[in-house]
């Protein structure tokens, strides 16, 4: 056993931005319970590839069906929904964010949060290829009309398709074409007109909120990092999705920034020592990510960056995804496309994103966090892994768990990988704890 | 004095089985000196469609990767593909990292699911001078712009394997093959027609093994085998047994073994099947005159197969299969999905549902390509049938 651990800090700044965002999710959740008494439209979308702009236009009130599942997995209540949804027959291959909202379809929409409400339609993306199969679920069963965005990603590796090629051109077409059929069938169901002036002002706003995040993200260059990325990470992205585009989501975000230039100004990091910069590659395993959070940082771990940081929030977390607001409708699709790259490439071609990451937060190693239901992040995982360990030599550890569900969650054998990875870190540091501090400006 | 030697059609068809038995069971690729007059090399893809005609065009062999089967042994993959992996992916990445695809001119796949569209990143890092690509087929066929996307990702694809082989492909190259792959497509039709019609005449494993051996052959040749195996059929007389007609459904993508379609042909008449759809994936000839890439993207939406991995609003997934069961005069289905196979799995649940609903008899079996006993499977198989007939009866 090793004499280097130490208590993992109480954090109590980073706790605050954390309470305020739970209250926005909770708020959101009490609106969402309503909706369908009010008579407000609702649409269910995926944390990627949405079209949440077009939707705000139209007053739907938005559910994310993968945040109402995670949260099932926080609340400690997800192995109920899902052995619902294995006694009605999904296999347990099938991914758990799919069976837990399958077990809340046969719960009759009763979730831990409140009740969510019917939609009125459901819009999915190609950026995960189960959305497709699970909004078809919702379509077979629920009778709840789908669109699919089709959203073209990184086709090869080293791949650039930047606003002024053809190739950006070609997609930005499609997807344009596409926003203009989902917004006539919007019209269908709302029984409103569009309004391109309103589409410029949610756009406006998520403009704002864009550049409060990438701040937020570069901040955690600086060392110490001011936060974690996969603990008060997950609470910011979890703002970004459902208040994107709201005056809420702004202001958020806006204080979000604030707090965090403040903390790096005072030399405030997330662990009172921070001896070890990491990278999460993967989803969490929202079960227990408390608890995985507090293995690395019991040794001075900390999370610096995550790409779920990146995919989770539809990969708008780069300085060049802002709309041109006097041209709105076009803008959505350039920036759609440019953003769909960012989020699909993120896995596909990880490698090369990753790379780049491993220098812009000069983390120390890489966690890869295998899901056993989750194709999209996991799939291409242990061979990135290799590639990385060979070409920049740097330390990874690979664990495996779920996204909620409790049964793979190994406490022992996960604690023995961590502490083994450590070791070898703190060995390859040649003892000592590493000491340092940077001060990047974003 | 030339004796007229009788056409023994049993002998004719054993030898065209034959040559497709071992193109299909070939998980090799031709290296460069064993390629097929006039090609000058290989280009692999994945299931499920992929517009082969563009490829032919280039006078590069269109190999369609199925996997490793039930006989390769994983060195490799099971540290580069987590177990909980489908089998198609993991021995794919095998055959790559092993040096058996290492010929390749390139390797394209496609977005059917998150697995399948890794394989590009695993091929880039892995075997970085084969040209290594996603081709963006869209999952929203139904938005105005759909066909236009489509072929400015065919176009995009013919640029880059005019780029890897130095030269172009021109417009009436491309015409001639969709030529050649429309013959094809005919040819596959009437074997799918007497399948439906007069299943005694050719078994499932038969016309699989067939069908199969384009994904290792020149479309040319392959129409040549197939009209003389259709002749062949034809003149068969075999006597009509006592078996329910099922409609199989699940190998769109993972093949399944051999072995487990031989089990099912023991007990069944499989009269309709998605087996390789994508090689089938037109339901009418695509139009051999115009620009042939547009007719090539045209007909991806408006005639062609339905799948569990293309969404398309004018396809319920449920309509399509209830059309194979009514127009096969099926008694029941074989509901199958590959282990791992998230697409199929949901797709197997949605389809059972509906099937209680309409009270269609089905049987859900879960298979992978390289499972090797086949036992049990064969026993559920056979009671199923068993239980077909007794009510039938």
């Amino acid at each position: 056993m090793s004499t280097t651990t130490t208590q993992p800090a109480t954090d109590a700044a980073s706790s605050t931005m954390r309470e305020e965002g739970s209250r926005l999710m909770k708020e959101w959740y009490a609106r969402l319970s309503t909706a369908n008494e009010r008579k407000a439209p609702v649409a269910n979308v995926f944390v990627m590839g949405n079209a949440v702009e077009i939707l705000r236009t139209f007053d739907f009130e938005l559910v994310f069906p993968e945040i109402n599942s995670l949260q099932t997995g926080v609340r400690k209540t997800s192995q109920e929904y899902i052995s619902l949804s294995e006694d009605y027959g999904y296999s347990p291959d099938v991914c758990s964010y799919v069976k837990a909202d399958v077990g809340l379809i046969l719960k009759e929409n009763e979730h831990p949060a409140g009740l969510i409400p019917k939609a009125d339609l459901a819009v999915s993306s190609n950026m995960c290829g189960t959305f497709i199969k699970w909004a078809e679920i919702w379509e077979r069963w629920l009778k709840t009309p789908v669109f699919v965005l089709d959203l073209p990603g990184q086709r090869a590796a080293g791949w650039q398709a930047r606003p002024g090629d053809a190739q950006h051109a070609a997609d930005t077409r499609w997807i344009e074409a596409q926003f203009k059929d989902l917004i006539e069938k919007c019209e269908k169901i709302t029984g409103k007109r569009f309004d391109m002036d309103r589409l410029a002002e949610v756009e406006e706003r998520v403009n704002k909120q864009v550049d409060h995040w990438n701040n937020v993200m570069a901040l955690n260059q600086n060392v110490p990092a001011p936060y974690n990325a996969m603990l008060d990470g997950l609470t910011y992205i979890g703002i970004m999705n459902v208040h994107r585009g709201t005056e809420e989501g702004v202001e958020f975000m806006r204080r979000l920034e604030a707090h965090t230039r403040a903390k790096v100004a005072r030399g405030e990091g997330r662990v009172a020592e921070e001896r070890f910069r990491l990278l999460f590659s993967g989803t969490p395993c929202y079960v227990s990510m408390r608890r995985l959070v507090e293995l690395f940082e019991t040794w001075g771990g900390v999370f610096a960056y995550s790409d779920y940081l990146t995919f989770a929030a539809g990969g708008m977390d780069a300085a060049d995804m802002r709309y041109d607001t006097s041209r709105p409708l076009e803008s959505l699709a350039e920036v759609t496309a440019m953003a769909a790259h960012r989020g699909l490439s993120n896995q596909f071609f990880a490698h090369e994103r990753l790379a780049q990451q491993i220098k812009d937060y000069a983390v120390d190693g890489i966690v890869f966090h295998g899901i056993k239901s989750c194709r999209f992040v996991s799939s291409g995982m242990a061979d990135t892994r290799e590639f990385l360990n060979k070409r920049l030599d740097i330390p990874t550890l690979y664990i495996e768990s779920d996204l909620i569900d409790p049964r793979y969650w190994s406490d022992a054998q996960i604690k023995n990988r961590v502490d083994a990875f450590f070791e070898a870190l703190q060995q390859r540091a040649g003892g000592a704890p590493l000491s340092r501090s940077k001060t990047v400006s974003a | 004095m030339n004796a007229q030697v009788a056409y023994d059609h049993e002998a004719e068809l054993t030898t065209v089985l034959e040559r497709c038995n071992a193109a299909a069971r070939d998980y090799n690729i031709p290296s460069k000196s064993e390629l097929p007059e006039g090609y000058i090399g290989t280009l692999g893809h994945f299931p499920v469609y992929f517009p082969e005609e563009i490829v032919h065009a280039a006078k590069l062999l269109p190999v369609n990767i199925l996997g490793g089967g039930n006989k390769l042994e994983l060195k490799y993959a099971d540290a580069r593909m987590g177990s909980f992996i489908c089998s198609i992916c993991r021995s794919t990445t095998e055959l790559g990292l092993n040096g058996t695809l290492g010929d390749m001119a390139g390797f394209v796949t496609h977005p059917i699911c998150d697995a399948a569209k890794h394989l590009a990143g695993i091929w880039a890092r892995n075997l970085p001078d084969q040209l290594s690509q996603i081709l963006y087929l869209p999952q929203n066929v139904n938005s105005p712009g759909a066909a236009r996307y489509i072929a400015s990702e065919y176009q995009r694809l013919r640029g880059e394997i005019e780029k890897k082989i130095g030269h172009t492909i021109d417009d009436e190259a491309i015409r001639n093959s969709i030529q050649i792959y429309n013959v094809n497509r005919r040819l596959l039709r009437e074997l799918y027609r007497i399948r439906r019609d007069e299943p005694w005449k050719v078994s499932c494993t038969e016309a699989y093994l067939l069908m199969r051996a384009r994904t290792r052959i020149p479309c040319e040749e392959h129409n040549a085998l197939l009209s003389r195996a259709l002749d062949a059929i034809r003149h068969r007389s075999l006597p009509a047994q006592d078996k329910p007609r099922i409609v199989f459904v699940g190998g769109f993508c993972e093949q399944p073994p051999i072995e487990m379609l031989e089990a099912m042909d023991d007990n069944c008449y499989i009269v309709d099947d998605d087996l390789l759809v994508g090689l089938r994936w037109f339901t009418e000839d695509v139009p051999e005159t115009g620009d042939p890439i547009w007719a090539l993207a045209e007909s991806y939406i408006v005639r062609s197969e339905a799948s569990p991995v293309q969404h398309d609003e004018n396809k319920p997934k449920e309509g399509y299969l209830l059309d194979m069961v009514k127009n096969a005069k099926a008694d029941g289905a074989i509901l199958t999905a590959a282990k791992f196979c998230e697409p199929g799995l949901d797709e197997q649940i949605a389809w059972s549902k509906h099937f209680d609903a309409e009270n269609i008899p089905y049987l859900v079996l879960e298979f992978e390509e390289k499972m090797t006993s086949f036992e049990q499977m064969a026993m559920q198989v056979e009671t199923f049938a068993e239980s077909l007939l007794f009510a039938i009866a």
